[in-house]
């Protein structure tokens, strides 16, 4: 992981000679293999997870806060694309904190139904 | 010439003006727009609403079906029996559900699931919980190969051993075994975690490009790019509570556990075509 928790936003991360070369930061823009620290997990997500009858994050264990465009973002697999952060959303100095709130914005994208995919199953859903 | 062609009209489709890289979806979250828990067309259900199916006479198909039918009534525990080691049981399951199965599953039991915690008590055939996305599955016996394949999220638990290729492509997600591990476990994983307290066969980890593999016991070779790591205090913390809800402890303790990861050797990044490279080089 890098240095700098705002390393991505405030620069383009291309830092090596071949990164410059190809134009593309090689590797993830954050440190994938970082495991939760449930200390920090918001109420948000703790109700969820007495909702859903786990013990732990589960899936959102792998989500993290990305950085896409030089701006705040995180992944959702299920559109395959990177949602932006507000500007509004003042971020924390770490990324545990960070990650947990990217988990619960995630999370409530995702059960939305303004998202993309309730549109999508109406068209194509099969069963 | 098919192929020129084919490419010539690709091109007068504007089909490579796209943008590959940097994808972004301009969407913005609304943090007070929704506090549903669930995906909004799942069904509400209520656990302790319990339906029963008994698989006996039924095709796989009707049974999946059937289990849809029952979570539209509002169940949400599902005991289900008599699966016959019946193949693709149970699959793309997008909501909360307690499913208990007594018996064992055959080929792609469990797979494409998202939400539900689904209880085995017998084994499970090749490839169980294929692609999972979120929940839980337990197996209280062993498992055949290629477990957790592409398995994107949640844990995937075998209290006994599985067979070679376990976690191949594995992209999110926890794969936890009691027992043994045969060859090329981890293979081209890309991220996630997998926890082995047992042996682990030769080739663990082979090609990875990232993600984490802890092992309790012996590992017979390292794959190509698989590199040892050392146990950091968050791993120690993870480990247990994980390896905690599933009443599970690591044969030699957890602090003797090896932690193997990606050298990140093989990692080839490369934006440029042919024609650029030649400039470049």
């Amino acid at each position: 992981m890098s240095q700098d928790v705002d390393h991505y936003l405030n620069s383009d991360g291309l830092d090596s000679d071949r990164e410059k070369m190809i134009g593309q930061t090689i590797g993830y823009r954050y440190d994938v293999n970082l495991v939760p620290d449930m200390d920090r997990c918001t109420p948000y997500l703790t109700e969820y997870m007495d909702k859903m009858n786990w013990k732990d994050l589960n899936w959102l264990e792998d989500v993290h806060m990305g950085y896409e465009e030089d701006r705040a973002a995180v992944f959702d697999r299920n559109i395959n694309g990177w949602v932006t952060i507000p500007d509004t959303i003042k971020l924390p100095d770490n990324q545990q904190d960070r990650d947990m709130i990217a988990r619960e914005l995630l999370l409530k994208f995702q059960m939305s139904e303004n998202h993309p995919m309730v549109q999508l199953r109406e068209a194509y859903a099969k069963f | 010439m098919a192929t020129v062609s084919k490419s010539s009209q690709s091109h007068d489709m504007g089909l490579h003006t796209e943008k590959l890289t940097n994808r972004t979806q301009q969407q913005f979250f609304d943090a007070g727009e929704s506090a549903n828990f669930t995906y909004a067309w799942a069904p509400e259900v209520d656990t302790n609403k319990v339906g029963t199916l008994d698989c006996e006479g039924m095709d796989p198909t009707d049974i999946n079906i059937r289990l849809r039918e029952l979570m539209a009534e509002g169940c949400g525990t599902i005991n289900l029996s008599n699966p016959g080691s019946m193949h693709g049981l149970c699959v793309g399951i997008l909501n909360r559900l307690q499913l208990n199965i007594t018996g064992s599953l055959g080929y792609f039991g469990c797979g494409l699931i998202d939400g539900p915690n689904v209880n085995i008590s017998g084994r499970v055939g090749w490839s169980c919980g294929e692609n999972m996305m979120a929940g839980t599955i337990v197996i209280e016996k062993n498992a055949g190969s290629t477990f957790g394949a592409a398995i994107r999220g949640g844990d995937l638990v075998c209290k006994g051993s599985v067979g070679s290729r376990t976690g191949i492509d594995q992209k999110g997600g926890t794969i936890i075994v009691g027992g043994k591990t045969g060859a090329f476990t981890g293979f081209m994983m890309q991220r996630g975690r997998m926890i082995i307290l047992g042996d682990a066969g030769m080739n663990l980890g082979d090609s990875m490009y990232d993600g984490t593999i802890y092992v309790g016991g012996e590992i017979e070779g390292l794959g190509v790019d698989a590199v040892p790591a050392d146990l950091n205090d968050l791993d120690r913390k993870w480990l247990k509570s994980k390896l905690d809800l599933y009443g599970m402890e690591a044969p030699n303790g957890i602090d003797n556990m090896q932690k193997i990861v990606a050298g990140k050797q093989l990692w080839n990044y490369d934006n440029l075509e042919p024609s650029e490279k030649k400039l470049v080089l």
